[in-house]
């Protein structure tokens, strides 16, 4: 009996897993193989021709361009919105989580034709723009603006649940200690979303190089001034270029490999970390510790028991470590409102029960 | 106002002003600001400008395509992301991860790499349009281009919605239905896939707003042949390239609100899900 049954086991993952593949194979590598195939279909000195002639060189550049701005506003913009969104409460966060994600659920035709209400020629800026000489709209900056636009979300997407699951308890103890808010950014919160980070800027950038609807909608197609490579790559293919046209595709292809890679390890980074000790402390997440198949529910609770004990553990070691070596902390604290009370304070601000969080406060404050 | 005093005097953690001021200026330069543009643009017409603007047969059989290919498309994405997401949680076999990294292609490669790829492909002389036009069946051109150009865009939000969902099930639940004589089929009915529903429902609303925007991979495989195979995106380029300002807009703004509908909903979805997984929680 359970030799028939682990037989149709078998034919049954077998059958799953080719009828997965297949789909795979069909929809997704075999247009990528394509590209690459298409590219080098004119051999490959047609191939560099392709890539070296100056309306592709000043594309690359746009594209590079654009990107460039793009990202690090975005990136500034995912870090502050993350801090206020993740480290405070207030009215209304729930509107402004949804309206950080509008961009994503915008029709990319749709955020070019926005700015050309706002900056074209009938727009709203449009006559003040003329008369001062300025272009936004089928020029540069146009293009940029598209392209913040459609990558507005990536870093702060990324950045919010990682920052909301991580909690404030060790960024207040460290200000509590006397750490600034740079220092307690750099050393406390920045470690651990590091990955995340860097994950929200690798999206954010294949977008911005990758956009192709809005940036064609506010470039106007300007040969050599304002196409990007996917705007240079449709115009090749509407000539019938295919080869070359393919060629600047497989760049932009190279690059969505890239950074499917860099994702790849920046997911095995952030699982090392989590399992390896973290650097300044001895510590090991029990989560990854644990064998998954012996999650039965008690083993969940007692699980969760010990994550709270080394959560614990670790958030006084970093005090400890923040006390001892980064700061002159006992001059500072005394200047901090309520700091007569701290034992009391700090058991309140971090809610949970660390009872002996504020004790370990308390004595590094003594001493 | 004394409520407002005690929470401020809880914060112990500096830059909220700063960050808060910058995120809700930046958010409405790039973001509110433009988009209100094309409303206000929009409220500028009269009710049967506006009328004529969207209800025109060119516009409602390209909002009929646009809704039809995407609706079809997220259904399709909804059991193949299903199938793969079930083959990436469950199984394990050599290429695994290569697998799991690939899924994030649609994601990552620009649309217009992607339209052309799937264009020249599905051509009459391509990869898979040669054997296929044997059949008499011809994609490129054709609604069905549409779909599968849909489909390759949307396939990862399924599998990414639902792969931590079943990552999470226990399994215990499977061998408790099992040893009380359950089918494989009925194990699959009755108790997978009610936790996976809200999870799928979630994916399929992602790959369907995600669909009903597209335009950069279906451009080049749809053809665009007006009240054939004309995408709503398209027909709002069109008008642009015609200097019909309010046309174009009176139209992005039906999608705009379509599109805002939908993010409502996939934010009620998303917390259905998040209490299921809640009450699961509490239910240990």
């Amino acid at each position: 009996m359970s030799k028939s049954a682990n037989r149709s086991d078998v034919w049954l993952k077998s059958g799953l897993l080719a009828l997965a593949l297949g789909f795979v194979l069909l929809c997704l590598l075999l247009p990528l193989a394509l590209v690459f195939h298409q590219a080098f279909s004119k051999g490959l000195p047609a191939y560099l021709a392709a890539l070296q002639e100056p309306a592709a060189l000043s594309a690359i550049q746009l594209t590079l361009l654009a990107a460039v701005i793009a990202v690090p506003l975005n990136l500034m913009f995912g870090i502050s919105a993350s801090w206020a969104i993740a480290r405070f409460d207030f009215r209304g966060k729930s509107l402004l989580i949804a309206l950080i994600d509008l961009p994503f659920s915008v029709s990319p035709v749709i955020a070019g034709l926005i700015y050309v209400l706002v900056f074209g020629a009938q727009g709203w800026f449009g006559p003040w723009l003329n008369e001062h000489d300025i272009k936004i709209i089928f020029a540069i900056p146009g293009i940029v603006l598209a392209t913040v636009f459609v990558t507005f979300p990536f870093v702060a997407r990324e950045l919010i649940p990682l920052m909301q699951a991580q909690g404030k308890d060790e960024e207040e103890a460290a200000i509590l200690l006397g750490a600034n808010g740079w220092q307690c950014f750099w050393h406390i919160t920045l470690p651990g979303i590091r990955w995340g980070l860097l994950y929200g800027v690798l999206l954010c950038n294949a977008r911005a190089m990758g956009e192709f609807g809005a940036v064609s909608v506010v470039s106007g197609h300007i040969r050599g001034y304002t196409n990007t490579l996917p705007l240079h790559a449709e115009i090749l293919y509407n000539e019938y270029q295919f080869a070359a046209s393919f060629a600047v595709a497989s760049r932009l292809a190279l690059l969505a490999l890239v950074t499917l890679a860099a994702r790849s390890l920046l997911q095995w980074f952030s699982h090392r970390d989590r399992a390896a000790p973290v650097p300044h402390e001895q510590y090991a997440h029990p989560a990854s510790a644990t064998p998954a198949g012996l999650d039965t529910a008690v083993n969940v609770d007692d699980r969760r028991s010990k994550t709270e004990a080394s959560r614990r553990s670790l958030l006084s070691q970093a005090m400890a470590w923040l006390a001892a070596g980064v700061l002159d902390a006992a001059p500072r604290m005394d200047a901090l409102p309520g700091a007569g009370s701290l034992p009391g304070v700090a058991e309140s601000l971090a809610g949970s029960s660390n009872a002996s969080t504020s004790r370990e406060l308390h004595e590094h404050r003594s001493s | 106002m004394t409520s407002l005093f005690s929470r401020r005097s809880q914060r112990v953690l500096p830059g909220f002003g700063l960050c808060m001021g910058f995120t809700l200026l930046y958010l409405g330069l790039i973001v509110l600001m433009p988009l209100s543009a094309a409303f206000i643009k929009t409220a500028a017409l009269s009710w049967q400008e506006f009328g004529a603007a969207v209800s025109s047969p060119r516009v409602l059989a390209s909002l009929q395509l646009t809704f039809g290919a995407s609706l079809l498309a997220a259904a399709i994405n909804g059991l193949a992301g299903l199938l793969l997401a079930w083959v990436l949680v469950r199984y394990r076999f050599p290429g695994r991860q290569l697998l799991d990294a690939l899924i994030d292609l649609p994601f990552a490669l620009p649309t217009a790499v992607a339209g052309i790829a799937l264009t020249t492909l599905y051509a009459p002389n391509g990869w898979l349009g040669e054997p296929l036009s044997r059949f008499d069946i011809k994609p490129a051109f054709h609604p069905s281009g549409i779909v599968l150009a849909l489909i390759f865009i949307g396939l990862p939000f399924v599998v990414r919605t639902v792969q931590p969902v079943l990552e999470e099930f226990e399994r215990e639940l499977e061998e408790a239905a099992a040893c009380l004589g359950a089918t494989r089929l009925q194990i699959f009915w009755r108790v997978i896939l009610p936790t996976l529903l809200p999870a799928l429902l979630t994916g399929f609303a992602m790959a369907f707003a995600r669909a009903v925007g597209e335009y950069g991979s279906v451009v080049f495989i749809a053809g665009n042949i007006p009240m054939k195979t004309e995408v709503t995106a398209l027909l709002i380029i069109t008008r642009l390239e015609q200097y019909d300002y309010s046309g174009a807009t009176a139209l992005a703004v039906v999608m705009l609100l379509i599109s805002l509908v939908m993010l409502l909903g996939i934010n009620l979805l998303q917390a259905w899900t998040d209490r299921r997984a809640g009450r699961a929680e509490v239910a240990r």
